[in-house]
């Protein structure tokens, strides 16, 4: 009861932030507004107070305080707006209708699970072929480090461009982006994960006679467990912004991506804000059921938890 | 294989062991250099020493004595540089995989995913037995060890003592001859490790396995062997083999008895001398 009530404690503390924040940043809007409607502001001129700070702005017109959180096309939506365009977008519109988040979402996740996928067996397929392999422990995990250093966002265009030139389009390319962000932690982590058994435990497998393959199954696997779970659930986060840039530069129509971009190019602040709490409370579900899932496993493998 | 010994060779042998029993560990000048040039460690130096079946033969002595890469040499963990070195007759590797040996590490070293049974059934897997041999032999080795209780309970249900008991088990459950020990109970309280010392001499008394024993304790070596390997460092070597007098039965009192404390008494003087040279 004491931690709901702290956690509680915490969230309330953002969202008050949240609104105080609202007021200076929609400030100019709302005096603009009030101007036209004929109603005293100070300064008077648009001309003043373009130039005037926000906070002083709002110090000198302490009645519109109230209006800044229910402004048309805000600079920062309130908490409220966000919260009923969610409510509207998800529960309210019927999911296949373009302007419902569980519509665009179902796009982005259907790319995200097919790069996590991608991206998962390719990064355990690496993580085992270097930790049994000397030459590929030289020569792949530098290219793995390497292709994180390139920023995602230069190097989408392109692997769109190229897969479309071979005939590959739709859920494909943004899959591939996807898993180029999630193969990374699970190669790290799986490759710290299988050299995690210390040489006592493989000596004692060397004195059974135990082969490798014997060595990965019954020691070197059931030992990564944990580790494997710890890099799945960043890589699948980094699946979900694979997913969403994928979808910045190939026009998409769809998806959370799509949302993002013609909630920018129109000014629709509340429609971006709200895409970004659905994939970050997409993100947060996934990593959650993997989180399950991982203490189903453990507790099936009898790791006291 | 002891036809294509030299002669002199064989005297070595009869100068350690003047039983005639049958030998199952045989070092003949045997050495071990660990690195090259100047970080060249000399881990074991013309080592001799003949170990027969149903002798229980503890290591002792100062850390870097060589004692564990000598227990480590005979498994075919470490390969030595020189000299030769026979178990059962075979090359250590060739003993390795004809299992002619078990091996309990400081640490149980229990598999936390797998239950105690499980465990135990490890070294079967691996080698390959059939499911209902898998079953019988596991139930056998819990009851020599006294968890047939705990065969379904995982490693962290059981404290250090029991765990310690279970890798012993798991080093027994293939019925290998020579059962190697490396300070299997170094990370025990005294009382359960003296229980256990107790549980291991009836247990080599009903199983009349070969037994090679790594120490740091006195009271522990003499207590437990019929023979003790007193060992000191720089270069690793032996500085005293003492066969033990005390008789095959002993209750835990007799480490109160003159012979016990005279023997005490010769390994500790072979400590000391070895510490000075």
């Amino acid at each position: 009861m004491k931690t709901v009530m702290s956690v509680l404690a915490v969230l309330a503390v953002i969202v008050a932030f949240w609104y105080a924040a609202c007021v200076p940043m929609n400030i100019k809007g709302v005096l603009d507004a009030a101007e036209r409607a004929g109603e005293h502001v100070t300064p008077a001129a648009a001309r003043d107070r373009r130039d005037a700070g926000a906070l002083g702005l709002v110090a000198g017109n302490t009645f519109v305080i109230a209006r800044s959180w229910s402004v048309d096309r805000p600079r920062l939506p309130a908490p409220h707006q966000v919260a009923m365009e969610l409510w509207e977008t998800t529960v309210e519109k019927k999911i296949t209708s373009k302007r419902s988040l569980i519509y665009h979402g179902k796009i982005t996740l259907s790319s995200t699970l097919l790069g996590f996928a991608i991206g998962t067996g390719l990064g355990v397929l690496l993580a085992v072929g270097i930790v049994h392999s000397k030459v590929m422990d030289m020569s792949v995990m530098p290219w793995a480090i390497v292709s994180q250093t390139i920023p995602i966002i230069a190097l989408a265009p392109m692997i769109i461009v190229v897969l479309y030139s071979v005939g590959v389009q739709g859920l494909l390319p943004k899959a591939i982006i996807a898993a180029y962000l999630s193969f990374f932690p699970v190669v790290v982590g799986m490759v710290k994960g299988l050299r995690s058994p210390d040489h006592m435990q493989l000596d004692l497998l060397k004195t059974y006679g135990a082969n490798t393959a014997q060595g990965f199954w019954k020691l070197r696997l059931p030992s990564s467990m944990p580790y494997l779970f710890a890099s799945l659930k960043i890589g699948i986060a980094a699946s979900l912004v694979g997913a969403i840039v994928g979808e910045l530069p190939t026009g998409a129509v769809a998806g959370f991506g799509a949302r993002l971009l013609a909630g920018s190019y129109y000014g629709q602040t509340v429609q971006i804000w709200s895409a970004l709490f659905a994939a970050a409370i997409l993100a947060a579900s996934l990593v959650a059921i993997l989180g399950l899932v991982e203490r189903l496993i453990l507790a099936r493998m009898g790791v006291k938890s | 294989m002891r036809d294509v010994l030299s002669q002199t060779e064989i005297d070595g042998f009869a100068e350690v062991s003047p039983t005639a029993a049958e030998p199952v560990v045989k070092a003949q000048d045997l050495n071990l250099i660990f690195g090259s040039g100047e970080n060249a460690v000399h881990a074991l130096k013309d080592v001799n020493l003949t170990i027969n079946k149903g002798d229980f033969v503890s290591f002792i002595g100062p850390s870097g004595c060589g004692k564990t890469t000598f227990l480590r040499c005979i498994a075919a963990l470490e390969q030595p540089t020189g000299g030769s070195l026979t178990v059962n007759g075979m090359t250590p590797d060739e003993a390795r995989q004809a299992r002619a040996y078990g091996y309990v590490f400081q640490h149980a070293g229990l598999y936390p995913w797998r239950t105690i049974a499980k465990n135990i059934k490890l070294p079967l897997e691996i080698m390959g037995y059939s499911r209902a041999e898998q079953d019988k032999r596991v139930a056998e080795v819990l009851k020599l060890v006294e968890l047939e209780q705990f065969g379904k309970k995982f490693p962290w249900q059981l404290s250090g003592g029991m765990q310690q008991r279970a890798s012993i088990a798991r080093a027994l459950a293939f019925d290998a001859d020579i059962l190697l020990m490396d300070e299997p109970f170094g990370a025990l309280d005294e009382i359960v490790r003296d229980h256990l010392n107790e549980q291991l001499l009836q247990l080599w008394a009903r199983t009349n396995k070969t037994i090679g024993f790594v120490t740091h304790s006195i009271p522990e070596a003499v207590y437990l062997s019929t023979k003790i390997v007193v060992m000191s460092p720089r270069p690793g070597r032996i500085t005293d083999i003492i066969e033990s007098p005390l008789p095959k039965e002993r209750p835990l009192d007799i480490r109160d008895s003159a012979a016990f404390i005279e023997i005490a008494h010769r390994v500790r003087e072979g400590l000391r001398a070895g510490h000075t040279s």
